[in-house]
């Protein structure tokens, strides 16, 4: 008799590597070892993966087609198989590796692409937060605005590009509109937040994601604003009513009063 | 550990003895747009693990209209190593917010090591197993203060150190631990087919009183390298015909229980799954009928 642990660590060495011949001991109704069984489980383990893959990112998948993106996302399954039982979280890797997939060389940005992707189904499962309106913040004192410090919104995902993957990617989701689109013309900031049910992805003017990575941080107003200004053409008021209206923040503090 | 009581199980949201849905993010909105005629529905415990988001919203405005059941595809009851207490703990809290009417799990292993292989792979029927097994669905029933339901594999090979026949090895962890079993009959005519098992003793030696729910789904045909049928336990079609005559003959048996239908691949536009539970549910009502004259005949 094989001890259980033995067992399942042989069959659990021979799922993802189908180059390796397949454990003893297991058969067919006669009694004879069957390749094409075990092939079941194979085959199971890694389709299962390829299509939460697929699930998680089909922007991505529309971007490279599905043939290579199921060979991409079996390459990434099989040196990266999950390690937790939730399924909605598998794939946190997937961006970097396609950053790394030389065949994927030819599209450089589609790791970012999917980097929007990833932080979409992040926000979609975060948990759930009421967001701050600007009547909120209207009885502040201009004196003390400074100093407040924001609580962000357990959503909030922020993606930077050097291509303009935001609008690769808002063209290759459902009901996207082609329009062309001028790798050369710099890169885009991506702000992704779910204030309610939907998940809003919008993009950042120019210093907005300095402005929002350094009030996250738990940096007050101020230093946000210091942080963002030597950014040309940044605009405060524009940042903070854009974040407003997104729903990033959730509460906020005097950061001089506190404590 | 002492046998967890039956009565542990009846608690808020019974499940009816009616045909019920798996549930789906694809119908979500029709659900509570148009409040469709299903005894319950029934969720992937692990689809519902995220902190927040639209699931949950969805999920709570379902539960506040149906009896709803809860399946585990991740705990891992037959893997050699311990359960996972997190993994557990986050089943705990489901069963607290949702309030199932019923919880099942599988007689299948799916971690190894760091790695979680997101299938349902098969135990050898041993005494170790069997030790190892009860051992979980002790620990679990404990964890939840609840009985749960165990759900027979469907398999495509076999074990060389397999001392029970699958149907024993249930009957016997039943006994053991007085979980309820959920009979999937799709698994049982797929299980039977593949290993050339017989499917009139399999029910004879599998202990039918434990059933409260069974489970039916689509399969895929396929043939191995000897040409023999090899049945894939793929839920992306119709219930194929042999599965409903085995359901018919099963619930001859023991009455009308929850019976499932479970569509988890190509899943269909709502009125397609909706017919086949509607499918059975007159197969339901026809023992329920039985039943009935039965009684009145004395």
């Amino acid at each position: 008799m094989r001890p259980l642990a033995e067992r399942q660590g042989a069959f659990a060495g021979g799922l993802l590597d189908a180059a390796r011949p397949i454990p003893s001991g297991l058969f067919g109704p006669d009694g004879q070892a069957s390749l094409k069984r075990f092939s079941v489980y194979r085959n199971n383990v890694v389709v299962s993966l390829i299509e939460a893959l697929e699930a998680a990112y089909p922007a991505t998948v529309r971007l490279v087609g599905e043939e290579f993106f199921r060979a991409m996302a079996r390459a990434y399954a099989v040196a990266h198989p999950p390690t937790s039982p939730i399924m909605l979280g598998y794939g946190d890797g997937f961006a970097d590796f396609i950053a790394g997939f030389a065949p994927a060389r030819d599209l450089p940005y589609l790791a970012d692409v999917a980097r929007i992707e990833r932080a979409w189904l992040e926000a979609y499962h975060a948990p759930d937060a009421m967001p701050l309106t600007a009547d909120t913040l209207a009885p502040v004192a201009q004196d003390v605005a400074g100093s407040l410090v924001f609580q962000m919104h357990p959503s909030l995902r922020i993606v930077r590009s050097r291509y303009p993957a935001l609008t690769i990617w808002r063209m290759n989701v459902t009901d996207g509109e082609p329009v062309s689109v001028d790798l050369e013309r710099g890169g885009e900031d991506v702000l992704i937040v779910r204030p309610d049910v939907e998940v809003e992805v919008r993009s950042l003017p120019p210093g907005g994601l300095e402005f929002v990575r350094t009030l996250a941080a738990g940096h007050c107003l101020e230093q946000a604003t210091e942080h963002a200004i030597p950014i040309e053409g940044f605009d405060l008021a524009a940042n903070l009513a854009g974040l407003l209206g997104a729903g990033a923040f959730i509460g906020f503090v005097n950061s001089r009063t506190r404590g | 550990m002492a046998p967890v009581v039956a009565s542990m199980a009846s608690r808020l949201g019974d499940i009816p003895p009616c045909a019920g849905v798996g549930l789906k993010a694809e119908h979500y909105r029709q659900i509570i747009e148009h409040a469709p005629d299903v005894g319950f529905f029934e969720v992937h415990a692990e689809n519902y693990m995220g902190a927040g988001g639209p699931p949950h919203r969805y999920l709570g405005a379902i539960r506040e209209r149906y009896p709803l059941s809860l399946h585990g595809v991740g705990l891992s009851i037959g893997a050699h190593a311990p359960l996972d207490r997190e993994h557990l703990a986050r089943l705990s809290e489901l069963v607290t917010r949702y309030e199932p009417g019923l919880f099942s799990e599988h007689l299948a292993w799916s971690s190894h090591g760091a790695n979680f292989y997101n299938d349902l792979l098969p135990v050898p029927y041993t005494r170790e197993t069997l030790d190892r097994v009860c051992d979980h669905i002790d620990e679990v029933q404990e964890v939840l203060g609840r009985q749960m339901l165990l759900e027979n594999p469907s398999t495509y090979l076999a074990f060389a150190e397999s001392t029970y026949s699958e149907p024993l090895f249930i009957a016997e962890v039943a006994r053991r631990t007085g979980c309820g079993l959920l009979f999937d009959v799709n698994n049982l005519y797929v299980a039977c087919t593949n290993q050339e098992w017989d499917s009139a003793s399999y029910i004879r030696d599998y202990p039918l009183q434990y059933v409260q729910e069974i489970h039916l789904a689509g399969h895929k045909p396929d043939r191995d390298e000897k040409d023999r049928p090899l049945l894939i336990d793929t839920h992306d079609r119709l219930v194929d015909a042999p599965v409903w005559r085995l359901f018919e003959h099963v619930i001859g048996m023991t009455g009308p229980v929850p019976t499932l239908i479970e569509w988890d691949a190509n899943v269909p536009a709502w009125p397609q799954l909706e017919a086949e539970a509607a499918r059975a549910e007159t197969i339901l009502a026809t023992v329920r009928q039985g039943e009935v004259r039965r009684a009145a005949l004395g």
